[in-house]
């Protein structure tokens, strides 16, 4: 018993699984006791329900189309962030005069254009895209300008004196200081994007994930709600971690 | 010249901001958008007047801002109580750190549906989703602050003979309080924003609740005067904290 306390204490993630697992064992524990069936499942339910839901057709189109929601308003989040960020942060007229344009825009609360997004575009994957993108791009271009202004004017004034052309400096002085601030913003970009897909995914309850999740619970199907749901959490800290194991991939060598 | 340029970058922020009402102005005075979708310049300003003058905001802010309480004043609690507890010992910290730290990447907002079979379509789910959220920038900047505190400080307290309570009151505090600080306040933001969230996913009551409506009646222009209002409301709520936080922060 000591031997299991010792070897405890020397490895912190034990601590973090045991609470982890003691969670769930309390969850299940009040699901099969004092929790109404018609609105708790425990996990061992959940689990079960994972094999019927992976079968219905609908149900796994839904998150495909989730999934490719997710990498098209990321991929555009990553893209027009580099094309709108690095102009802004290169230059201090430019950075000066469109910065705060963009952090204007970035301060609205997004929520509340949802229904304009779903109004301009409809409600099916094309709005669910653009709401991801307009969430993860913003992340995405603060953390370029940080990053492209980051690096130190006395290295670009050296590399100038020395006659390096503005594509030259970009290339070899801005362009590896950048790396680091490229992946932080990605790991930022990508929490925004599921955020924003997600949340117009649930606004909806026509199609997509929306319309599961509104009819398990209308229909009192917990097991398949929290299956789903628990799915779908699944993906998102699988995406995040790509990101952030990227991110300290990349910026290790500054170390 | 300094000035020089900072006119000239004003002067581009104010062509952007002018550039686009007047798009928006010409577009939707002469016809060219279909106005169910771009309501005209003039008539949305005519809407938000209207919400502001008649207060016909009332009861939806006063929902939304008790949701904004409570749910607040939960996740407060309970972040700043579990960040301290966890930051006591080195071993808590690299345990449970990075739980928090995950979990606050992940959107909680897809739990919500479970929070509505919970607690509830009224304001029950909102106050849980709004603490739920803003739980984990409060706990992560609690454990920052207490976690790395200078241990010299500690020590010298301690060999100058202070009790538990007077470390904590004279050193742990003042020394954490930045950091914390910083976690209430981007906490209060996101409580704030998911709470206006939940409104809109599924609600009856609530400032996100009513854009919602306004839109499924088609009343676009009330829809716009609407968000408006509420990206207002919004501000004033950021400006305020950042108020705060910066006084707090000079004591």
């Amino acid at each position: 018993m000591s031997a299991v306390w010792q070897w405890a204490k020397r490895r912190p993630g034990s601590a973090r699984l045991g609470a982890v697992v003691l969670f769930f064992l309390l969850w299940e524990l009040v699901a099969r006791t004092i929790g109404d069936p018609l609105f708790m499942a425990a996990p061992s339910e959940v689990l079960a329900a994972l094999g019927p839901l992976y079968n219905d057709r609908e149900v796994m189109h839904a998150i495909w189309t989730t999934v490719w929601e997710l990498g098209l308003a990321f991929a555009l989040s990553v893209v027009v962030g580099l094309l709108v960020g690095v102009p802004i942060g290169l230059h201090r007229a430019s950075h000066e005069s469109l910065f705060p344009i963009v952090m204007l825009l970035y301060g609205i609360p997004q929520i509340t254009i949802l229904p304009l997004i779903v109004l301009y575009f409809g409600i099916g994957p094309e709005s669910r895209v653009v709401f991801g993108f307009t969430h993860g791009v913003f992340p995405m271009i603060v953390a370029i300008v940080g990053g492209v202004q980051s690096f130190s004017a006395l290295l670009v004034t050296s590399a100038k004196s020395m006659g390096a052309s503005d594509a030259q400096v970009f290339r070899h002085v801005v362009f590896p200081q950048m790396v680091p601030a490229f992946f932080t913003g990605m790991r930022l970009g990508m929490s925004a994007v599921l955020l924003g897909v997600l949340l117009a995914e649930l606004y909806s309850s026509q199609g997509g994930i929306g319309h599961f999740t509104a009819a398990y619970t209308q229909t009192f199907q917990p097991a398949n709600l929290f299956a789903l749901i628990a799915t779908l959490a699944a993906m998102a800290i699988l995406m995040n971690e790509a990101v952030r194991r990227a991110e300290i991939r990349s910026s290790r060598w500054r170390a | 010249m300094p000035s020089r340029r900072r006119l000239r970058a004003h002067l581009i922020q104010a062509t952007f901001v002018g550039a686009v009402l007047v798009l928006w102005y010409v577009t939707s005075t002469r016809g060219m958008v279909n106005p169910l979708i771009v309501p005209s310049l003039p008539q949305v300003w005519t809407e938000f007047v209207i919400v502001l003058t008649r207060g016909l905001f009332w009861p939806d802010l006063r929902i939304t801002l008790f949701e904004l309480a409570i749910g607040y004043a939960i996740a407060a609690s309970l972040g700043c109580s579990f960040g301290y507890l966890v930051s006591r010992t080195r071993y808590g910290i690299r345990a449970f750190d990075p739980l928090f730290a995950g979990l606050a990447a992940t959107p909680v907002i897809l739990l919500y549906p479970l929070y509505v079979m919970f607690f509830g379509i009224g304001v029950g789910s909102k106050i849980a989703i709004g603490a739920t959220v803003g739980f984990f920038p409060i706990v992560l900047s609690t454990i920052a602050g207490f976690g790395n505190i200078e241990p010299l400080y500690l020590k010298a307290a301690r060999s100058m003979g202070a009790s538990d309570a007077q470390l904590f009151r004279n050193v742990l505090l003042p020394a954490a309080f930045p950091v914390v600080l910083g976690g209430l306040r981007i906490g209060f933001i996101i409580t704030f924003l998911s709470i206006l969230g939940a409104e809109t996913l599924t609600s009856f009551s609530g400032l996100g609740h009513q854009i919602v409506a306004l839109g499924d009646m088609m009343d676009t222009a009330k829809m716009y005067g609407y968000i408006v209002f509420v990206v207002v409301i919004a501000a004033t709520l950021n400006l305020t904290v950042t108020a705060l936080e910066r006084r707090a922060r000079r004591r």
